[in-house]
């Protein structure tokens, strides 16, 4: 029976969901489990739907020839999750930009900031950024070690698993369940399920690389091995809890303070500097070699790259907490690592640029690797800035303003976005077998859209950021403070409003991109002239002089 | 164990550990022969396999 172990193991837990409901301690996690309970039962529904009863087809067939090729199966799905989660995610952001302007747009009580802001972070992050590294890093893996993913459906259910990770998450905030550990927002229970579907991503992308037919193993590899292995680490350290009851959303962190602070950034920094940073990495170690047709500038350099980043990363944390009651001395640790930082995010920066040694003609006549290119100069300028923040002085003013906002975007924009994009309409037509992209005058388009979006929202809140910050410490002679808060937000308003029409573009040039990938999904090819102005066809080329 | 002990081992032991594993890690990255073996190696994506 196809299928039949899938359903009868989704129809016991819709059960146990059932169970769970009638158990429930508190109305939040009733209503959570309700949402379980009507998530899992639809996807048994779907499956039953789709079965047959007739014996397995494919034991008596020996080995059919593509059963020896790539599992991209989860691949493709990863790629269509990647482009919708990140609709979803920026359009969220453009709401939370619009409700700091507009205080009335918080409609209470699902939908007011402090709901929607982790709904945002997550469903970038997470959903867009987490899907992105799950699906590139399963055809990266099984591209340069020449062998299909382990564990066969091991990957679909790490596909499936962590897609209800997302929606689990995500319906818990607007429901008001959160442990209020930012980026770790969910409680405990959607924590345990993370940690499973984590487990056997570690699975399949290790047992792939054991597998593999090349001796070597390549760079890019490394740095989704060490994104893996680190968040895994993270997140289950961050996450110890006792919650109150089996039946129950709430839990209490193991620790408390400071130590709970320290714990948090912990998890928090390195969230960045192995999510957002070391996995996407990865990405352009394998597709900006593979899109320019080079390869990359210096392999020792990135090798050195990667043991820089991973033993510096780790202490860096404490930036986030200048200030506060952590000891003085891990203020500075944290300050310092971060500053050694800026050396090896830069080797890397340089090694992604210089591939392109060569072929900078490319940058006028392939909009993807424009794309490519403006993502490296983005890490590179936000792991510049990062830095100079972290210095306890340039802190003081940056501290709690729009300038983190700032920095946050133009990583989150400019590198993780930026790199994405390019990956996808890499791997896109290759995926689904087609010549070529629906249209590449598009993907300008969506260049452009985005990087006017980028430009909009950094500057905005560079300059909202710093004004912030000195209006928070402007005294008057006799010493008083001269503003009071409500006139600083205030002062705000304006920037508030660019800021949300710099997402608005960033927002368009996405729908842009999944209008494209879906035509080309579709098989349709838009006629067009190539870009560069090379001649239409190669006749009118050929065409002896009369 | 309490806090102490493992932060007077941390900035002892665990840092010369990390000190010596990275720079272990450079020299080895430069020894005679490592040239030609991570060129070969950028090379990895590059070679084009069955199917794309
Ligand atoms: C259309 C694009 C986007 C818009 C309009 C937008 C807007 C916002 C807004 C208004 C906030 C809250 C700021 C505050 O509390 O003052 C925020 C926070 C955040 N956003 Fe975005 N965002 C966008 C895209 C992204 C993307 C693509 C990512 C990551 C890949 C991202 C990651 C974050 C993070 C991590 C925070 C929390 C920052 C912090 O706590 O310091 N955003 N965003
Ligand atoms: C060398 C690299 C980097 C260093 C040293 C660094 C340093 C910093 C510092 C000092 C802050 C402000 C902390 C505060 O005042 O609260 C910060 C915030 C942040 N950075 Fe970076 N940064 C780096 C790279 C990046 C990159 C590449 C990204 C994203 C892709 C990123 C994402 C973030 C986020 C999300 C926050 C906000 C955290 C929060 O919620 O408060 N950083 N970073």
């Amino acid at each position: 029976m196809k299928y039949g172990t899938e359903i009868v193991v989704l129809a016991l837990a819709t059960f146990a969901a059932l169970v769970a409901v009638a158990m429930a301690q508190d109305v939040p996690f009733q209503q959570h489990v309700w949402i379980l309970f009507f998530v899992l039962l639809g996807t048994v529904i779907v499956l039953m739907r789709n079965t047959t009863f007739a014996p397995r087809q494919d034991a008596a067939i020996p080995l059919r020839p593509h059963a020896s090729a790539y599992m991209d199966g989860p691949v493709r799905y990863g790629t269509v999750a990647t482009m919708f989660w990140g609709v979803v995610g920026f359009l969220v952001g453009v709401v939370v930009a619009l409700q700091l302007a507009y205080p009335d747009l918080n409609i209470e009580p699902w939908f007011n900031f402090g709901r929607m802001r982790p709904l945002h972070t997550s469903a970038v992050v997470f959903a867009f950024g987490g899907n992105a590294l799950i699906a590139t890093s399963f055809y990266v893996v099984q591209r340069t070690c020449r062998a299909r993913l382990f564990g066969g459906n091991l990957a679909w259910f790490v596909f499936w698993g962590y897609q209800l990770f997302i929606v689990m998450a995500a319906t818990g905030y607007l429901l008001g369940i959160t442990q209020s550990r930012e980026y770790a927002e969910p409680e405990w229970y959607v924590d345990l399920w993370l940690t499973i579907v984590w487990v056997a991503y570690l699975l399949v992308f290790l047992g792939t690389i054991v597998r593999r037919k090349e001796p070597h193993i390549y760079v890019a590899n490394w740095f989704y091995l060490s994104f893996i292995v680190t968040i895994a680490m993270l997140h289950v350290v961050n996450n110890l809890a006792m919650p109150v009851s089996i039946f129950g959303s709430k839990s209490y962190s193991l620790f408390s303070g400071v130590q709970d602070a320290l714990t948090q950034w912990w998890y928090g920094h390195n969230a960045v500097g192995f999510f957002l940073t070391a996995g996407f990495l990865g990405m352009m170690y394998y597709f900006v070699p593979k899109q320019v047709n080079r390869p990359v500038y210096s392999y020792r350099l990135s090798i050195i790259h990667f043991w820089a980043l991973i033993f510096l990363y780790i202490w860096a944390g404490p930036h986030h907490l200048h200030y506060t009651a952590l000891p003085d001395w891990a203020q500075t640790l944290g300050m310092v690592f971060s500053v050694m930082l800026w050396m090896p995010s830069w080797g890397g920066m340089i090694n992604g640029l210089m591939t392109l040694s060569g072929a900078w003609d490319k940058l006028r006549t392939d909009p993807i690797v424009r794309m490519m290119v403006l993502a490296i100069a983005f890490y590179g300028m936000s792991t510049f800035e990062g830095p100079m923040m972290s210095i306890k002085a340039v802190n003081s003013l940056s501290h709690y303003t729009d300038w983190t906002i700032g920095h946050v975007h133009s990583g989150a924009l400019g590198w993780v976005g930026m790199i994405t994009f390019g990956a996808v309409y890499f791997m896109v037509p290759k995926l689904w077998g087609r010549p070529r992209l629906y249209s590449l005058r598009l993907v300008t388009w969506h260049f452009w859209l985005a990087t006017l979006g980028i430009v909009v929202y950094a500057a905005v809140m560079w300059v909202s950021g710093i004004q912030q910050g000195l209006m928070w410490r402007e005294y008057d002679d006799q010493g008083f403070l001269v503003y009071s808060f409500a006139e600083t937000v205030a002062a705000m308003y304006p920037y508030y409003v660019v800021r949300a029409i710099g997402g608005l573009l960033f927002l368009s040039g996405a729908l842009v991109m999944a209008y494209n990938i879906t035509m080309t999904i579709l098989g349709y090819e838009r006629e067009e002239e190539p870009i560069g102005g090379q001649l239409a066809s190669p006749e009118s080329v050929l065409k002896p002089a009369e | 164990m309490d806090y102490h002990v493992m932060r007077e081992f941390a900035d002892s032991w665990g840092l010369l550990f990390m000190m010596i594993f990275f720079l272990g890690a450079v020299l080895f990255v430069f020894r005679p022969g490592a040239k030609k073996q991570a060129e070969e190696a950028a090379r990895i994506p590059l070679k084009d396999d069955c199917n794309e």
